[in-house]
């Protein structure tokens, strides 16, 4: 039986080579979303920036003018509408109001109120009062920094400290990159997107650390090998499973981006992204860091004593 | 790696039928479930507000009106009621949190203050000197009286949502002085949060008939407006007493009703409150008396006759469904406190409805495309992997079916993503075996080390996402801690599936077959 190959045996392709390309281009992807992050910022959603979200059923298409027209009377500050999956949804979101929490429960009558008999369903009300915008802001930021820190702890007690440094750094670029897409495409930055993050980060770590392993396994089985040489090798005989598990992962996420729904969407992009270049920075970035970084062949023979059922 | 002693092989079989069977039900039409024998897993997934529609109200309970209320009143008249036993004056006032107390009569000092003492053990208490005491609460006193609070707080929005009629709703306590209130199947959020959010205390006051609501207002009255609209737009005035005759409390029962086709509720006092309204309404007659509900004059009917029964009734300019609410909101009595709204999130069942189905057809159409794939990839073996993938999804649904854990959208594209993931074990390991094949390995042998060799490396992968979704978990709430959920099952299982049961798969195919090369 003939079977699909993307990745041939005898792949060999010349990544360490090729590093100066790949590092120019990702410094230009962190400065470019750094930049993009400090200028444009991120358009929070209302779980960190409090305010009014509902997603509402018009009879009939949506008359996204007549909708602006009767909120914006109430004079509640900034109002969005879009067009929300289907031609009679309307996502409308206005801004955080003045005078604490209770007030933003008064602004959701007032609206619905001014909506009146337009509409046929509110499928989504959501308000988030500034205390609890507040909270959500700082238990996001807490998980971030918590899942990063346990993954380096980890990464740290497996491997050398070496490969820790260029795991964080792919899974910076990764991160960093992503929130970057978010600020160029302007996409709603919620809950969820944090949600995405994290799992793009543990994702990208995963990809990492499977090549990581075969340079370390590597590293042990040829012992005279020049590193760029060893370290080619690792990624390309690993390149067939990183190809393979990043394209089911990418059909599954592909599933959920067609089928999952305008609610998910923004979730799904970010994970879309995240795969890619997690697979990206893992080959092009993590490896070819360890060169700079002085690994130390004899420091990994002692952990090779250490440990014996390791090797084989 | 290929020895297989039957304990293993029985305990395998034995987890992946429990996954089957406990993940069946939420397939099956709602009428099978009842006709099963009761021994049979018949548990559903309970699904968030997000996917069967409802309501999520998140309040604070205004517990710094509350705390000064309280001192304000019965506080400082227990306060008063000391100097009084102790046959002396003085001044009673609240300052900040504490009450200050200042008495007359020196030498009467010491006797007060150890009444005090004794008659409020709440209260810690400061001589400030020259017949001057400042009493703060304890901090003990301080969290009793707060967790009353809420307690009793929970207790009455618990029988005020009771009588509204909705199913299994949820209402708890968060952290120290919030309640959580979640009710499936509710999409009107508006009349819920008008029936949680009235204080619905009722007081009952005589209006003083010498009182001229434009004149200069006498100490003991005060003026409140009504419920009804003037010409001039602005709401009628009433000068009534400020002291209250009888309250809320002392009724048993309010029902809507109708009366000369207008909806009216009718109320009725208990023993004590039945005597002081006879009492009130015989020394009064001709006078009007005034119902005044959360600081508004529902009505002020005059009083024709003596009303000894302990039973009348509230005219108002009720609707139907106001006069229900009303019923409804003196049945469940009065909340102790006012209620701050932090955060909402209702979805209508139409988009709860279409989350699912979008949710299940993303979901199998993801699983189709991994399968089709790994089936390309890796034929036989893969087939394999695509049997250790279904019952990985049994295993997701029967755990979460069996922790009874909620499942959001959010968890949906958990389930989804983590169908993509899965197969990543069984991906490193294919790899590996094809490596080891080229490396002129026999069948056995390769398969051998295949898993062997990478077992370490799934460990480690697997590992760093498990930590990362576990910190959803910690971190998260609401649907995002149901992505986290799912993920972290989804993780075990496929973790179980991919290196137990394929094994097991392909340790029964070698064994059987005897293959001289590998198809891989």
């Amino acid at each position: 039986m003939k079977m699909l190959r993307i990745i041939p045996n005898d792949t060999n392709i010349q990544f360490i080579n090729k590093r100066f390309i790949a590092m120019v281009l990702s410094s230009f992807l962190v400065l470019t979303s750094l930049g993009l992050y400090m200028t444009r910022g991120l358009n929070l959603g209302i779980d960190f920036l409090g305010g009014i979200m509902l997603e509402v059923k018009t009879k009939g298409q949506a008359d996204i003018g007549d909708l602006r027209s009767r909120v914006s009377a109430l004079n509640l500050g900034d109002v969005s509408m879009q067009e929300f999956g289907s031609p009679d949804v309307v996502l409308i979101r206005v801004q955080r109001q003045e005078g604490g929490d209770n007030a933003q429960q008064a602004a959701v009558t007032k609206v619905k109120d001014a909506l009146g008999d337009v509409v046929s369903e509110y499928r989504r009300t959501e308000f988030v009062g500034p205390t609890v915008g507040a909270e959500l802001q700082e238990s996001a930021f807490l998980a971030v920094v918590a899942a990063i820190g346990a993954i380096l702890v980890y990464v740290w007690f497996r491997f050398e400290w070496q490969f820790g440094v260029g795991a964080i750094v792919a899974l910076a670029h990764d991160v960093i990159s992503t929130v970057g897409l978010f600020s160029l495409l302007a996409l709603d930055f919620n809950l969820s997107t944090v949600a995405a993050l994290l799992t793009i980060a543990g994702y990208s770590i995963n990809d990492t650390v499977v090549v990581f392993d075969r340079v370390r396994e590597n590293m042990r089985k040829y012992k005279k090998m020049p590193l760029p040489e060893l370290f080619n090798r690792s990624i390309n005989e690993t390149l067939s499973r990183t190809v393979n598990t990043s394209l089911t992962t990418m059909l599954a996420l592909l599933a959920l981006f067609v089928f999952g729904g305008e609610v998910i969407r923004g979730f799904t992009v970010a994970m879309m992204w995240g795969i890619f270049v997690g697979t990206y920075s893992s080959i092009a970035l993590a490896v070819p860091l360890l060169l700079y970084l002085n690994v130390h062949r004899g420091a990994e023979d002692e952990a090779t004593s250490k440990q014996p059922e390791a090797a084989s | 790696m290929l020895e297989f002693p039957t304990w293993k092989r029985i305990l395998i079989l034995a987890i992946c039928v429990f996954g089957v069977l406990y993940a069946a039900p939420n397939f099956m039409p709602a009428g099978w479930l009842q006709d099963m024998p009761e021994w049979a897993p018949g548990k559903r997934m309970n699904l968030g507000l997000d996917l069967r529609g409802g309501a999520h109200l998140l309040m604070e309970v205004d517990t710094k009106g509350y705390l000064k209320e309280v001192l304000e009143n019965s506080d400082k008249t227990a306060f008063r009621a000391a100097l009084t036993a102790a046959k002396t004056h003085g001044t009673v006032d609240v300052v900040g949190d504490a009450i200050v107390l200042q008495v007359r009569d020196r030498a009467k000092y010491d006797d007060v203050r150890s009444r005090i003492r004794r008659e409020n053990p709440d209260f810690s208490l400061e001589d400030l000197g020259d017949g001057k005491l400042r009493a703060t609460l304890t901090e003990t006193a301080l969290r009793d009286r707060l967790s009353t609070l809420v307690q009793q707080s929970i207790s009455v929005i618990r029988r005020r949502i009771d009588e509204m009629g909705t199913t299994e709703p949820l209402i708890q306590q968060q952290g120290q002085d919030r309640i959580l209130i979640q009710v499936p199947g509710l999409s009107d959020t508006k009349r819920l949060k008008e029936i949680i959010g009235k204080t619905a205390k009722m007081t009952f006051h005589m209006v003083d008939m010498n009182c001229n609501p434009t004149d200069k207002i006498p100490l003991a009255d005060k003026l409140v407006p009504s419920d009804n609209v003037g010409r001039d737009g602005k709401p009628f005035m009433y000068c009534i007493e400020k002291r209250i005759r009888l309250t809320g409390q002392n009724l048993v029962d309010a029902q809507p009703t109708f009366q000369d086709g207008q909806p009216v509720v009718s109320f009725r006092f208990d023993s004590r409150g039945a005597s002081v309204f006879g009492k009130i309404t015989a020394d009064n007659v001709g006078k009007l008396f005034a119902i005044v509900l959360d600081d508004q004059v529902i009505t002020a009917p005059r009083i024709e006759s003596p009303i000894l029964g302990g039973s009348g009734i509230i005219r108002g300019s009720f609707t139907v469904q106001s006069a229900k609410d009303l019923a409804i909101l003196l049945r469940a009595g009065a909340l102790p406190a006012s209620m701050i709204y932090l955060e909402e999130r209702s979805v209508g069942p139409g988009l709860g409805q279409d989350s699912v189905d979008a949710g299940e057809t993303a979901s199998l159409i993801g699983m189709a495309l991994v399968v089709i794939y790994m089936f390309a990839a890796y034929g036989l073996f893969g087939l394999m992997a695509n049997v250790a993938l279904l019952f990985n999804v049994a295993l997701i649904l029967a755990l979460l079916t069996i922790l009874q854990a909620t499942l959001t959208l959010p968890g949906i594209a958990g389930i989804a993503l983590t169908i993509g993931m899965a197969v990543d074990a069984n991906v490193l390991i294919f790899e590996r075996m094809r490596e080891e094949v080229r490396n002129g390995r026999s069948p056995f042998n390769a398969v051998d080390a295949g898993y062997r060799r990478a077992l370490t490396t799934i460990i480690d992968s697997n590992l760093t996402t498990l930590i990362a979704a576990v910190l959803l978990f910690a971190f998260g709430s609401g649907p995002i801690r149901g992505f986290g959920v799912t993920l972290t099952i989804g993780i075990v299982t496929s973790m179980f599936t991919a290196i137990m049961v394929t094994r097991f798969l392909v340790v029964i195919w070698l064994r059987s077959r005897r293959p001289q090369t590998l198809p891989i």
